[in-house]
Formats: structure tokens, sequence, C-alpha cells
């Protein structure tokens, strides 16, 4: 096998060495009643070639095709990534590279998040971004967390229905061993989260909101946020589309004191929906009470610029259970490629892509609407939005598969009011004749 | 000495991002619009961030410039130990690049998606042969958040029998992910000390297992290397009180092949794929820790949960019992992809073998420097061997110190000053991957810091020299945090 270098002549000096007969000889202080009987149940090795051959073939029974236009956001978003990001992030030096625990030898890492954290902050218009957590849903639990941490008091967050559902299944996840309660909040006839119902509870440590959220509608943050300052919660944003924060006022304008989010449309491939970044930033104040890895600048012994993992007592490995959380592994390398992303766009380039794709959405939206379809809020959008039919519009989104169209999502599964209703996206990757082909299919 | 990997070369500066470029440029093509301009609502619109502009040759240069301050497996040994740092194959990662995988969005229906769900299915397999488990989900995005799947399926086993338990027992070897992950279940951890021979006792345990305590969390191998011969009797006596057994994979490299998991009573176990299965640690991240579990807890495994029905694979949604959700979609599908792959090329004889010289690599070095450096528990070792500073006490030269030197002589430092149990920990795991001429080189380099130690202790002090930078005030950063620039 070509990753183990040993041959049989050094495997009998190392034994030699060692004192032992045989490599079996080497587990004697396993018990006999803990070993394996036989050997592992695997399909037998295959060569490089052979497997090239294996993910050809599995990659050829995909109905949904790389050709395909998937018109598709939903938390995951087909954005064009520039070749350069991939032939830099695949630099081993970086690949290969663990958490960087000893900086001298980890600059690279280093200072590259140190960028990462600082592109992110200016983008969401927060003071601090840490290092990543896993994805939005972890983020957002990680959030509503650190909330009840800063409100100690408070037993209880409130989450928007307009929240990704996945993320809101996986804030019930990881506070469901805690006596903290969640309270969801309603989304109003404007696809805007209702925020009328806030008055009844007195004791909410944060409120969470998405923006643009699941259904595509941009929430009045600004509104939202006072109206939460209220109540003496937190006011938490999220969200999974960060581009349009390239058009849009950013969260920390609108007063949020914590943002988090999912970044895979930051340079990243959709992947199968991982492995993704959780973006997670806050105010400073609150930079004691966050969870994550956070790079810092520093100097070394000659006062030369250098960066190195800082706040390290918020952490699990120094607070052990008292740590702001049980995070270590996060999604390094991912960071760095929404890093790259950022630094690519460019605030020109940011700005023109974002206002690209908020163009592309509205054109589809007008042509839907001409050919008679209802699209459910009246309220701004920016790259999606949700589309009621005359009729089942199964049979059309099959036509149109078939074509190579993949025509949004039905969102019934999570919105039983809105059973029946599309959920569709259009970025900088779908073209004008891709859209009227859509539209023309829903004429038909 | 000759032929160590470190010397000095050329090093690049580089400044800052927003230290360079010029407003104007892009990095990117950016399709021309082809349909008509719509303006933001005046209301929602806003200034956009304050990003520098740069030119793809800018950004090309600034990436690969900090690349070379960086250190990776590819560039050398990397003896971390608990971390695993094995090669982690090419063609694994061209794999994942797969283009209709690339690209698969993961919400759509299970009939368009059927090779990537496949994938999942095969690998649940295959993790289950590898562990003897009947049961797995993919879906944890690290060890930590297998860890944390891990205690809320205790908790979910616990309110099934209808009683909630309060406390955890972990052994003081334990890593500090461990007592978080309890932590975040309402579960107080309780420390369970190691005996004399560094490995759990039966009397300790059953002295603190009590009818208020959800289990106990155990690695084994545990951080010392050492295997814990006394799990089965552990198991038992957390058992007949009714708790549960969680195992910590981060060492399964020792084991593969040789050790069978359900065997030695253990209920819950994640893996580590970037430390097993050879997945790209990527400076940081993203990691993947699926969770396996014994038949009676499979039924609280996160959903949705990916069934085989006849040829057809299919998302099962409608679990009841289950914990729920701990990622988005489908966990850090990417890095799934490359385990598979790295599982496919090994085949089972090849994964075991693994395992045999990794701890044969660990054993021949603990006996190499044993007279040199202080070996607390002086046993036979599993992947990894631990030593400490404490013969170096009277030079004034600590395992810091030793690291840093480390560093100059071209090689990344082992893990340090953990376990916590160890004062001045050296813990050194060279995987199976490192050949012999290599592990000797490694070797006969420590031997010579250790005699740099007595004959000029100021080199090791003064350590690293050759870096880009020299040491860093950590103890600057913490007090005066700029964290944004």
């Amino acid at each position: 096998m070509r990753y183990l270098p040993h041959t049989q002549e050094e495997i009998a000096e190392m034994l030699a060495e060692v004192g032992k007969e045989s490599l079996n000889d080497l587990f004697s202080t396993i018990p006999d009643d803990c070993r394996m009987e036989g050997d592992i149940d695997l399909p037998p090795s295959m060569t490089e070639w052979e497997l090239d051959a294996h993910m050809a073939q599995i990659g050829a029974s995909m109905r949904v095709t790389p050709q395909h236009k998937v018109l598709v956001g939903a938390g995951s978003y087909h954005h064009y990534i520039p070749e350069m990001i991939r032939a830099l992030a695949s630099r081993s030096e970086f690949l290969t590279a663990y958490t960087p625990y000893q900086p001298e030898m980890a600059q690279g890492t280093l200072q590259g998040i140190y960028e990462y954290q600082t592109l992110t902050a200016r983008l969401l218009g927060m003071d601090v971004a840490n290092a990543s957590i896993y994805d939005g849903g972890a983020a957002l639990a990680e959030a509503l967390l650190m909330g009840l941490r800063i409100n100690k008091k408070c037993k209880k967050v409130a989450v928007s229905k307009g929240i990704h559902p996945h993320h809101r299944q996986v804030v019930r996840t990881y506070l469901q061993a805690t006596d903290f309660e969640i309270v969801e909040l309603p989304l109003g006839e404007d696809g805007r989260t209702d925020l009328a119902s806030l008055a009844e509870y007195s004791d909410l440590a944060a409120v969470a909101l998405q923006s643009p959220n699941f259904l595509g509608v941009i929430e009045d943050l600004q509104a939202a946020g006072e109206k939460i300052h209220e109540t003496g919660a937190l006011f938490v944003t999220s969200f999974t589309e960060p581009l349009a924060f390239g058009l849009l006022k950013n969260p920390g304008e609108c007063g949020a004191d914590i943002v988090c989010g999912e970044g895979q449309s930051m340079g990243l491939a959709r992947s199968f929906g991982g492995p993704g970044l959780g973006m997670f930033a806050c105010k400073d104040k609150f930079t004691r009470n966050m969870p994550g890895r956070l790079v810092g600048e520093t100097v070394d012994k000659d006062g030369k610029r250098g960066f190195v993992l800082t706040l390290a007592t918020r952490e699990q490995h120094i607070r052990r259970e008292k740590a702001t959380s049980n995070i270590c592994s996060n999604q390094g390398i991912c960071a760095m490629m929404a890093g790259m992303f950022m630094a690519t766009l460019g605030g020109t380039g940011l700005r023109e892509l974002a206002q690209l794709n908020h163009s592309k959405a509205e054109y589809l939206k007008s042509e839907l609407r001409k050919a008679g379809a209802e699209i459910v809020f009246d309220s701004p959008t920016f790259n999606e939005f949700l589309v009621r039919f005359p009729s089942d519009f199964k049979p059309v989104y099959k036509q149109l598969f078939d074509n190579g169209i993949v025509a949004g999502i039905e969102v019934g599964r999570y919105y039983p009011q809105y059973k029946g209703c599309y959920l569709f996206c259009a970025t900088e990757t779908v073209g004008k004749g891709d859209i009227d082909a859509v539209v023309q299919e829903v004429r038909r | 000495m000759k032929n160590v990997p470190g010397t000095s070369g050329l090093i690049m500066n580089e400044p800052l991002l927003w230290e360079k470029g010029k407003k104007g440029r892009k990095g990117m093509s950016i399709p021309a619009a082809d349909v008509p301009q719509v303006e933001m609502v005046s209301t929602l619109k806003g200034a956009g961030p304050d990003f520098p502009d740069l030119s793809e040759v800018d950004i090309v240069r600034h990436y690969t410039r900090l690349s070379q301050w960086n250190f990776g497996v590819d560039t050398g040994m990397y003896p971390l130990g608990s971390c695993t740092m094995k090669y982690n194959p090419k063609t694994n990662e061209k794999q994942a690049a797969t283009p209709a995988i690339g690209a698969a969005h993961p919400m759509l229906d299970d009939e368009y998606v059927q090779g990537t769900l496949k994938i999942m299915y095969d690998l649940q397999q295959y993790l289950q042969a590898i562990t003897g488990m009947p049961a797995a989900t993919l879906q944890p995005s690290a060890g930590a958040q297998g860890e944390l799947t891990g205690m809320l399926i205790f908790d979910a086993y616990h309110r099934s029998k209808g009683s909630k338990r309060t406390k955890i027992l972990i052994p003081d070897t334990a890593h500090g992910t461990n007592p978080a992950s309890a932590a975040l279940c309402g579960y107080k951890p309780v420390p369970v000390a190691s005996n004399a021979d560094g490995v759990l006792d039966v009397e300790s345990v059953a002295a603190l297992m009590d009818e208020e305590t959800a289990g106990i969390m155990v690695t084994n191998p545990n951080t010392l290397g050492l295997f814990e011969s006394n799990i089965r009797a552990v198991a038992e006596i957390v058992h007949a009180k009714g708790g549960l057994v969680y195992g910590d994979g981060a060492n399964m490299n020792a084991i593969m092949g040789i050790v069978d998991i359900s065997k030695c009573g253990v209920d819950v176990m994640h893996l580590n794929l970037h430390k097993t299965f050879s997945t790209p640690h990527g400076g940081g991240g993203p990691g993947a820790g699926p969770v396996c579990v014994v038949e009676k807890l499979k039924k609280f495994l996160p959903v949705p949960h990916v069934l085989k029905e006849g040829e057809t694979y299919r998302l099962d949604w409608n679990n009841p019992d289950s914990i729920g959700r701990v990622h988005g979609y489908h966990g850090n599908y990417g890095v799934l992809v490359r385990a598979y792959s790295y599982i496919l090329s090994m085949g089972a004889a090849n994964l075991k073998k693994a395992s045999q010289l990794a701890v044969l690599n660990a054993n021949y070095i603990k006996e190499k420097l044993r007279k040199a450096l202080h070996l607390p528990y002086d046993q036979p070792c599993m992947h990894e061997c631990v030593f400490s500073d404490a013969k170096q006490h009277e030079l004034k030269v600590s395992t810091l110190d030793i690291a840093k030197r480390l560093i100059d002589y071209g090689y990344h430092p082992p893990t340090i000053y953990f376990p916590l149990v160890v004062p001045g920990a050296i813990m050194i795991e060279p995987t199976e991957t490192e050949c012999k001429e290599d592990i000797d080189q490694f070797i006969e380099t420590i031997l010579l810091i250790l005699e740099e130690a007595k004959t000029n202790p100021e080199l090791l002090h003064s350590a690293p020299v050759r870096t880009k930078l020299k040491r860093l005030d950590e103890t600057l950063a913490a007090r005066k945090p700029c964290l944004c620039g």
C-alpha cells in the first residue's frame, strides 16, 4: 500500500529494537475479549484508477448534474467560484496543517484567519468575528447559548419562523437537555416576522431573526432591533446568504448584538450541504463570552508583527466544563476560502455581484408574475422569493428538470400554510435564457 | 548534524490584504447583466462593506506567500500527539471534488441524488464494520460535536427510562472537549483519577458510579497512549447502575482491525475522520465526527438518516425518538467523501496494517528516547508515547524550549503540556505514514537538542530562530486583544 512506507526488513529491525517478535505482540495489553474476530468486513482495496472509475460511476448515477441550472437556494447557493480559490486553498501548507498551536510555523494560517475575521466583521458591521463555527445551524445555537450566558437570569430565547427550519431544528437539539425554553415567533402576512407576541414575554435572553429569511423576505431589522431591545433581550440576527450584505444595510447598522450565519455562499461549493462555514460575530463588549477560536495580533521577540490564537481562557482545552463552548476543530480551511473569496470580489465586486443577483431574481419574479404566478409576499427580497402557481406545479417541475433546470423547492414540509408554493432563487449563474425557459414552461 | 530537514531559505514579506490594492480593482470576472437593473428599496439599502479591491495576481501572490510561512504534513513530520497527523492522500481531494458531488444541492428529493446518498449509506456501513457497532450517523461536524451528539443520546436514553441524571464520570486524562460537551447537557463532570499505571481502576469507577450518574466517557486508547485494559469491567459497573459508556474515538488509529468496540462494552462512540481516516485538518478544520451506537440507542440517532430499500437510497425523516439534527444538512459531506475514498483505497488488511505500524513507530520512538527523556508511565504504548521534561529541569530547559528548538530543525513539535496528569508532557504520535529513516532522523534530532540543552541551553531558550518570526508574545495578545484590522 502506497501510504505505508515500511519494508519487511524495517519492520523486523524495529520490532527487534522494541523487543517484540511480531506486530501482533505490540498489542499484548489488549484483553482477548475485546479483540475483533476475523477481518473487518470491507470491500477489497481499490487502486487509484479503480477508485476513479468507481466515483465516476457514482457521479453518473446522480440525476441532478453539474450542468443543471439550479434555481434553488434555501440555505445553499450556487455562485461562481474563481479557480484561484480552489488552487490556493489546495496549497498543502494550508490544507495539511493542524490548528495553529505553534504560531511560529503557522503564520500563514494565522494571518489568513485574522484577515477572514476582519473581512467578516466589516461585512456584517460588527466589531469582532471569530475563526468560525461548524455551520449556520450550529452558529445560531451557539449565538443563543451565548445570549443565555450574557443574560444569565433569563431562561428563554425566541426564534423567528423565518429562520431556516433546519437551523431551528439544530437549536432545538442543542438546547433539549437544558432547562432553557425556545419560543417561535410567527411570520406575518408580509413574510416578515410578527413581533406582536414579544410583549407577552419579559424574560427573553435573546431574540433571533434571519434576514433575508428562509422565504427570501428581507426583514426590517432596524425596527425589529428596537422592539427587541425594549424587552431587554439581545438582538441576534442570522443569515444564509451573506452576499446580500453587498447591497443591504448590514446587521451591525441595524443594531444587532450577535450576528451568525451560513457562509457557504462565500466561495464554497454546495457539496451536498457541507463543509460549509458558520460565520459568527458580535459587539466588542461581548467578546469574552464568544464561542470558538480567535486570532489576535501581537509581536515577536524582535517586535515584528505576528498573529496567535488568543483569549483561549474561554475555550474547552483550558476551561473544560466552564468553557464558552465545546467546539475545538472548526471549519479552518473553509474560513480561509471565504476570506479569499471576499478579497477576490473586493468592495467593488461584492457590490456588483450582489446587485446582479438582485436584478436576476427580480427579472424572474416579474416574468413569473406576468405568466400568471402569484408572488406570495410583496415585501422586498434579495435573490430568493416564494411563488404560488395557479395549478399543480409538480408536472412543470419534472418537465423542467428533464430540460436541465431545477425550478425551486416546494416548502410545504416546513410551512404547511404554504403547501404547494415553491421557493425560487436566481444568482449570477442563471442566464436570462434559463429564466425565459422556466417562464415559457409555466405558461404552457 | 547532517540532513536535518530545516534549513534557512528565502522568506517573502507580505502585508495584510487591506494594506494593498487599489479601489476599482477586481479579482473576479462578474458576468455582464443580461436583465434590467432593479434597484434595492432605498430604506434597506446599505453602502456595502469596506473591502480592499485587489487583482487576481495580488491575491495569488498574497496567499502563496502566506502558505510559505506555514508547515503541514506535506512539508514534514508532524508528530502532534492525539491529532493523528498522517498523510492526507491526494486522490481523496479529487474524489471529493467529483463535479456531480461538488455541485449537489442538499435539499433536492432523494430520487435526484442517489449517488450522494449511496456514499453516505456505504460509509455508515464501513464505519460500523470497523468499530463493530450496528448503527451510525455521519452528521456531527467534528469530534466535539460527536461528543455532544453522544451526550444528547445519553440524556434521551435516560429520559426514555423516566430519569434525568445529573453527573458524568470523566477520567483525568480526557480531552477538554469531553467535560465541555457533557456540560452542554447539564451533566456535572466527575473526574476519575487514573492509577499508577496510567489506566482506569475498576475500584475507582465503582466508588463513583451511582444512579445519579449518566455514565462514563472513556478515550481508548487514552491520552497517555495506553489501552484501557479494564474497559470491560468498567463498562459492567456502569451498566449495572443503569449508565452508559461513551467511547471517545480520537485514538482509533491504534486499534483498527484489532479491537471490536462493541465487545468492549461501549454504547456510543465517535470517530474523527480528520484523524484516523486521513482527511486533512485544514489548519483547524473542517473535521467530521460520525457517531456509532449499539442497537438499543439507534432510535435516538439524528435525523434524517439514510436507508437502503432494495437498490434505492432514501432519507428517513420520521423518527420520533431522535435527538434531532446537529447539522443544517448532512454534516461535512466533502470530508465524508474523503474518508470514504480512503477506506476504499485501504481495504481491511491495510487499515489493520496502518494501526500496527502506527503502534510500532510509537513504541520504537519510546524505546529510542527513554534514556534521554523521562518516561512517566513505562508501559507498552499504543500509537503515541508521552514523555516529560523532568530530566531537563536541572538544566533550566523546559518542554516548550525543546518544542521550539525542534522547529528550527524542520519538525512540527509534538503536543506539549497535555495530558494534564503529566507535568511538562511531550506527547509524540508519529503515525504509520512516517518511514523508518524519517523517524530515525527525528530521534537523532531530539537527542541532539537534548545535548544542546546541556552545552548551550540558550539555543533552546531563544528558539526558533530560523522561522519568519521568533517567539510570539501571547500574553500581550490576550491582555490587549486586537482581533480585527
